[in-house]
C-alpha cells in the first residue's frame, strides 16, 4: 500500500544551496517589513489626520492590500506591470509585492495603536511646552510601539512565509530553490519536507528574538 | 498676572463661556467652584491655549495667549497644568516623567534634568519612587507625580483642573496637602475644585461659575458666609 522509497541524499547534497536561499528569503522579508513599516506608518497617519485625495489614496491601498490575495498582488508587480512594458526582476517583484501587502496590514495595526493612546497624553505633553512633534515622538509613538509590537512580529512571520509565493514569479528564494531542485531530482516530498523544517526554524528564531527584545524594551 | 477680558467660548452652537472678566495677580490662589458643565475647566484650557476662543482676550504677563504671533510652547512653560486624570506617561519611570520636558523643551543637559526631577519628586514626597513606573503608583501618587512634572518646568502659574476628583477618597488628602504646600510657597494658582474645604482654607479668592457666567467672586468668607447670588447659595447648600 505504501511503496514510496525515501531518498534524502539529493536533499542533503543541495542543503548548502537551500540555506543560501533561506537567507535570501529572510533578506527579502526583512526589507519588505522595513519598507512596509515606513509606508504603513505614513498610511495610518494619513488615514487618521487627513481628508481628501490623500485619504482616499491611503484607504484604497489598505483595502486592496487586505482584500485581495497576496499572490495576485505579486502578479500585478510581475505580469501586470510587465504588460505595460515595465519589467521588474523577480527579486523586485517579490520585494514590491510583499512591501505593498505588509504596508496595508501594518497601516491598520498602527491605526489601532494610535487610537489606543488617549488624547489626554497629547494634551498633557503640550501643556509642558512640548511641540506637537516632540509630543508625538517622545510620548505617543513609544507607547504605540509597544501596542503594535506583537502584531508587527506576526506580520514579520507572515512576510517570511508569504515570500514563498516568489517561486510563482520565478524568484529562487527558499521555495523557488526547492522547487528547482525538486523538479530536477523528482524527490519532491523530501525537498519540501526539509524546506518546511527550515521555514519552521526561521520563524522560531524570529519569534525567540522578538521575545528577548520585548523583555529588554518593555519594562513597564 | 493673568488678565481675562470679555472671554467667549463656543463648542459648536454651545455657548460655554459667556463673557468672563477676571484678573489673577502674582502670588494669588484662586479657587473656581461651580456645577459640572459651568465652564470652569474650559476656562483653564483657554488660559493655556489648549482651546481656541471666539471672542475676547486672555493675556499672561501681557502676552496675548491666542495671538498668532505668540510662541505658545514658550508661553506654556510658564503655565503648569495638572489634570483630573493625572495623565502620567506610562512608558517612563517617575524620574523620566519629570525630567523629560526640562530636557527636550528647555534643552537642559541630562544630569541637570535629572537633578531637577529628583528635587521636584522629593518636593511632592515621591523621593523614594524615582525608578518606579506609574503603573506601580497609586492614584494619589500619580497625581503628585503630575504636579512634580509640571513644577519641573519652573512655571510661574499653576492651573489645577479638578486635581482630586478622580481619586479615591482616602487619597485626596495627600494631593491637597501638596497643593497647600505650593500655595504656602507663594505659587500663583488657579484651582478648579470640588473640595470646598480647600477652597475655603487655602484660597485668597473664590469664584463661583454658573452656566458659563462668573456669577460671583470674592474672599472665601464672603462666598461661603454671605454669598450675594441666589445660585451660589443654592450650590453651596447642595454640596455640603
Amino acid at each position: 500500500m505504501f511503496d514510496y522509497n525515501f531518498h534524502w541524499r539529493p536533499v542533503m547534497k543541495s542543503l548548502p544551496d537551500l540555506i543560501d536561499a533561506a537567507f535570501l528569503t529572510l533578506q527579502v522579508a526583512v526589507l519588505a517589513m522595513i519598507i512596509g513599516i515606513i509606508i504603513g506608518l505614513c498610511l495610518a497617519l494619513i488615514r487618521l489626520h487627513l481628508k481628501g485625495p490623500l485619504y482616499w489614496f491611503a484607504s484604497s491601498w489598505v483595502e486592496v492590500a487586505r482584500n485581495t490575495p497576496a499572490l495576485f498582488q505579486l502578479f500585478f508587480f510581475g505580469f501586470g506591470l510587465g504588460a505595460f512594458g515595465l519589467h521588474l526582476s523577480p527579486y523586485l517583484i517579490v520585494l514590491a509585492g510583499l512591501s505593498f501587502n505588509c504596508a496595508g496590514y501594518l497601516a491598520e495595526n498602527f491605526r489601532g495603536g494610535f487610537q489606543a493612546i488617549p488624547d489626554t497624553q497629547m494634551r498633557a505633553s503640550r501643556t509642558l511646552g512640548m511641540t506637537a512633534w516632540q509630543a508625538y515622538t517622545r510620548v505617543v509613538i513609544p507607547q504605540v510601539f509597544r501596542i503594535v509590537y506583537h502584531p508587527v512580529t506576526n506580520q514579520m512571520v507572515w512576510a517570511v512565509l508569504m515570500s514563498s509565493l516568489g517561486m510563482l514569479v520565478g524568484f529562487r528564494e527558499l521555495s523557488g530553490e526547492t522547487q528547482f531542485f525538486a523538479s530536477r531530482t523528482f524527490r519532491i516530498f523530501e525537498y519540501f519536507a526539509v524546506t518546511a523544517v527550515i521555514y519552521y526554524v526561521i520563524v522560531k528564531l524570529i519569534l525567540g528574538a522578538a521575545r528577548l527584545l520585548a523583555a529588554r524594551l518593555f519594562r513597564y | 498676572m493673568i488678565e481675562i477680558r470679555d472671554l467667549h467660548k463656543y463648542f459648536g452652537a454651545l455657548h460655554v463661556l459667556k463673557g468672563i472678566d477676571l484678573d489673577v495677580q502674582k502670588g494669588e490662589v484662586l479657587s473656581i467652584i461651580g456645577a459640572s458643565g459651568s465652564g470652569k475647566s474650559t476656562l483653564l484650557y483657554c488660559i493655556n491655549g489648549l482651546e481656541p476662543i471666539q471672542q475676547g482676550k486672555v493675556a499672561v504677563d501681557e502676552t496675548n495667549v491666542h495671538a498668532k504671533s505668540t510662541d505658545i510652547n514658550k508661553l506654556r512653560q510658564k503655565l503648569g497644568m495638572v489634570f483630573q486624570q493625572w495623565n502620567s506617561f506610562p512608558h517612563l519611570t517617575a524620574l523620566e516623567n519629570v525630567a523629560l520636558a526640562p530636557r527636550i523643551v528647555k534643552g537642559k543637559p541630562r544630569a541637570e534634568a535629572r537633578d531637577i526631577a529628583v528635587k521636584q519628586l522629593t518636593h511632592v514626597g515621591l523621593g523614594d519612587k524615582l525608578d518606579v513606573y506609574p503603573s506601580a503608583l497609586s492614584g494619589g501618587q500619580q497625581q503628585r507625580l503630575a504636579i512634580a512634572r509640571a513644577l519641573a518646568m519652573e512655571p510661574e502659574y499653576m492651573l489645577f483642573d479638578e486635581a482630586t476628583s478622580a481619586l479615591d477618597p482616602e487619597l485626596v488628602g495627600e494631593v491637597l496637602d501638596t497643593m497647600r504646600l505650593l500655595a504656602e510657597e507663594g505659587m500663583t494658582m488657579i484651582c478648579v475644585t470640588h473640595e470646598m474645604g480647600f477652597a475655603r482654607d487655602v484660597s485668597d479668592r473664590v469664584a463661583f461659575f454658573h452656566q458659563g457666567v462668573m456669577e460671583e467672586i470674592g474672599p472665601p468668607e464672603q462666598i461661603f458666609g454671605q454669598a450675594k447670588s441666589e445660585h451660589t447659595r443654592k450650590f453651596l447648600a447642595n454640596v455640603r
